[in-house]
């Protein structure tokens, strides 16, 4: 194992766990005000990768197709929360895990019907499609540092947002004391709105981010709905920081895992037993550090209250 | 819940409507596919091929009025038994035919074939069916699972190359594919990497091949996975610098999202859109017009086992009653393929020539497979001597 190999696959985990902050982001936001589970957030990841995939390629221009991309993705989650959500946020969980899978089936058939089963082309501006040298023998995709910078850049706007504003006091005091707000006179049907429409916005941020790097079709929010909810569980739910904190520790966990566990093993029980094992550990390693994490802490890493 | 009938369908129902007269039993065709989930494009692109074929007849196989009853297998062999009982016990269907994936294929084959109906596949090629599970009532328009590997191992060799990477998922199928590879390939395989079935991110993968620097990657992704490690590759700047062989992971299913990312790579196939005979050209290009998309392997296999059908029912006068009849005209693979060369083996699977293809950007701007060099000539698969039928 040389260092340039080490370098690279350490800047591989800490961007593979930017993605996933930037969908288990709006996944915590409206788990921890609301107490809602919403399966839902997978498909408003993949509208958000079509939306800027069509908005792109209509535009000719993608800081426009991006930004109107986004716009849209603000729009339909209003709709989505008017429509559906909210008579569901004063329900059970197990009502709500019902209507939110409902809209994933209804929406998954829906992009089918309109887009067709086959991947769509997510057009990438040729100035972000290639890869530079970072140092001698390391050629790192331009495009992952791009993903690397709008991540952090969106941690730092969410810090911001959730710390420093009212908005933000108001989501913090939500995830702990949902009455409490209410009493106060809050209007928490209002908060969730918002909060919900703009975590919408980061799925769909999320989806756009992805889009060059992945298929872009009809379930591919499927997949990453089930690491996000890891993420969100490991941070502690409802919590920005430990999102963050939890989704770097899964990218790089799952990617060093990827990158080695197969010649540790192969160095610690010979090479037969290790070429069945390693692939099967390696898949396995995030869900053995979720069942860490919750053994020593229950409620996640920043948890407030117990999943 | 009832097979759904497709659009083909109703418009023969409605054509049959018309010309009142009395038609005796139609032809009637259980086509199994896949058609939601992850994977719909494959079986999208199969199903097209074939009702395309039998639209072109006037919706007649064989001469004969014909019923296509499509059902969607969901890519679950349960559900797909399920359906196929009723195809059988309630439609009473003379051919199953489709069926994008083995595992698929493995479970419908005992009940249709044990029922003495005729199974045509569209796709899959699991060895059993070919060697010691081979049926007189099976007969395959698509290939052997393993030969499309071996197309790329033989290339390998051919080529010099010394030290090679292989990367599968990590499922039945990803072995199979890594050993139907190495039955031609005698270099040095430098890492076999297993990766999770579905993966979306292949960084830590691709650092690793980048840093062993092999001759070639040879790589097995069908679907979604395909087009994440295609666009990867390329990004990560891999894809003028490491020989890309693949099978199953770069197609006119993928291209359509992949485009410029996948130019150049290659693939191991028996059929590409640019194979250079007249009932090729005509199909590719009814193809696209019908379906405003650059047909695959899936939809020309589609075709193809449509175009059987029809010429085994010709040679019956539109009968399936007498299986011994119907198993001899299909054996003798009456249909010119879109593929030319094509005759069957003993076993029921074809007999025919594999290439090494191509991606590339048409003058149209259109992203197609095109022959680079012919690999194999008329074919025989590895498991046809284990098969008792002579």
């Amino acid at each position: 194992m040389t260092a340039v190999l080490f370098v690279s696959q350490l800047l591989n985990g800490l961007q593979l766990g930017v993605i996933l902050f930037l969908v288990a982001a709006g996944l915590t936001l409206v788990f921890g005000v609301m107490d809602f589970i919403n399966l839902a957030h997978g498909v408003q990841y993949m509208l958000g990768a079509y939306l800027v995939a069509v908005l792109v390629a209509w535009s000719g221009n993608f800081a426009v197709g991006l930004l109107l991309g986004l716009l849209g993705a603000l729009v339909l989650g209003f709709v989505l929360e008017v429509l559906v959500f909210r008579h569901l946020t004063r329900r059970d969980h197990l009502e709500q895990v019902l209507g939110t899978f409902g809209v994933i089936l209804i929406v998954t058939e829906l992009v089918r019907i309109v887009f067709g089963s086959a991947p769509l082309a997510f057009p990438t501006p040729a100035a972000l499609a290639g890869s530079v040298t970072l140092m001698p023998g390391l050629n790192y995709p331009v495009w992952r540092l791009v993903i690397l910078g709008v991540g952090v850049g969106v941690a730092a706007l969410l810090w911001y947002l959730v710390n420093r504003t009212r908005l933000g006091m108001l989501v913090r005091a939500g995830s702990t004391h949902p009455e409490t707000v209410s009493a106060l006179g809050v209007d928490i049907d209002r908060l969730f709105l918002v909060v919900f429409a703009f975590g919408a916005m980061l799925a769909g941020l999320a989806g756009a981010m992805a889009g060059p790097l992945v298929s872009v079709e009809p379930t591919m929010g499927d997949r990453i709905l089930i690491v996000a909810f890891v993420v969100v569980v490991i941070g502690g739910i409802g919590s920005i920081k430990g999102a963050f904190v939890s989704a770097l520790l899964v990218g790089l966990v799952d990617t060093l895992g990827r990158a080695f566990a197969a010649d540790l093993l192969k160095a610690l029980i010979g090479k037969s037993a290790a070429a069945a094992a390693g692939p099967a550990l390696s898949s396995m390693l995030v869900y053995l550090l979720m069942a860490v994490v919750l053994s020593v802490r229950p409620s996640g890493l920043f948890g407030g209250r117990t999943a | 819940m009832p097979p759904v009938p497709n659009r083909f369908l109703l418009a023969a129902a409605a054509a049959l409507a018309l010309p009142a007269a009395a038609v005796a039993d139609p032809v009637k065709i259980g086509f199994v596919s896949t058609l939601s989930g992850p994977s719909a494009a494959l079986g999208v692109h199969m199903r097209d091929g074939f009702l395309l074929a039998v639209k072109e007849l006037g919706g007649k196989l064989g001469g004969q009025p014909t019923d296509v009853i499509v059902i969607d297998d969901e890519l679950k062999p349960d559900v797909a038994v399920t359906k196929v009982r009723a195809l059988l016990e309630r439609d009473k269907v003379d051919v199953v035919a489709g069926v994008v994936f083995s595992n698929v294929m493995m479970a419908i084959q005992k009940p249709v074939l044990e029922n003495e109906t005729f199974l045509i596949s569209g796709n899959a090629g699991p060895s059993p069916l070919a060697g010691k599970g081979c049926s007189p009532f099976f007969f395959s328009a698509s290939y052997q699972n393993d030969q499309n590997h071996e197309v790329m191992g033989k290339y390998a060799q051919d080529k010099g190359y010394k030290r090679v990477v292989l990367m599968t998922p990590n499922y039945q199928a990803g072995k199979d594919s890594m050993a139907g590879f190495k039955r031609h390939f005698k270099g040095e395989v430098v890492e076999e990497i297993f990766t999770q079935l579905g993966q979306l991110d292949f960084s830590a993968e691709l650092a690793k091949i980048a840093a062993a620097n092999p001759d070639a990657l040879f790589t097995f992704m069908p679907g979604g996975m395909g087009v994440n490690l295609t666009k990867q590759y390329a990004q990560a700047g891999l894809a003028g610098k490491v020989p890309f062989l693949s099978a199953f992971t770069v197609d006119e299913t993928t291209l359509p999202a992949t485009q410029d990312a996948a130019a150049g790579l290659l693939s191991g196939a028996e059929w590409a859109p640019s194979i250079d005979t007249p009932e090729n050209k005509a199909f590719v290009a009814a193809y696209e017009k019908e379906y405003g998309v650059v047909p695959s392997l899936y939809a020309a296999q589609g075709y193809d086992a449509a175009k059987l059908i029809d010429g085994a029912l010709r040679q019956t006068g539109g009968k399936t009653s007498d299986k011994q009849a119907f198993r001899k005209a299909l054996a003798s693979a009456p249909f010119k393929s879109v593929r030319g060369t094509f005759a069957f083996n003993t076993n029921g699977f074809p007999l025919q020539d594999f290439y090494v293809v191509k991606a590339v950007k048409r003058p149209d701007g259109k992203f197609a497979t095109a022959v680079e060099t012919k690999v194999f000539e008329k074919a025989p698969d590895a498991y046809v001597a284990e098969c008792r039928l002579k």
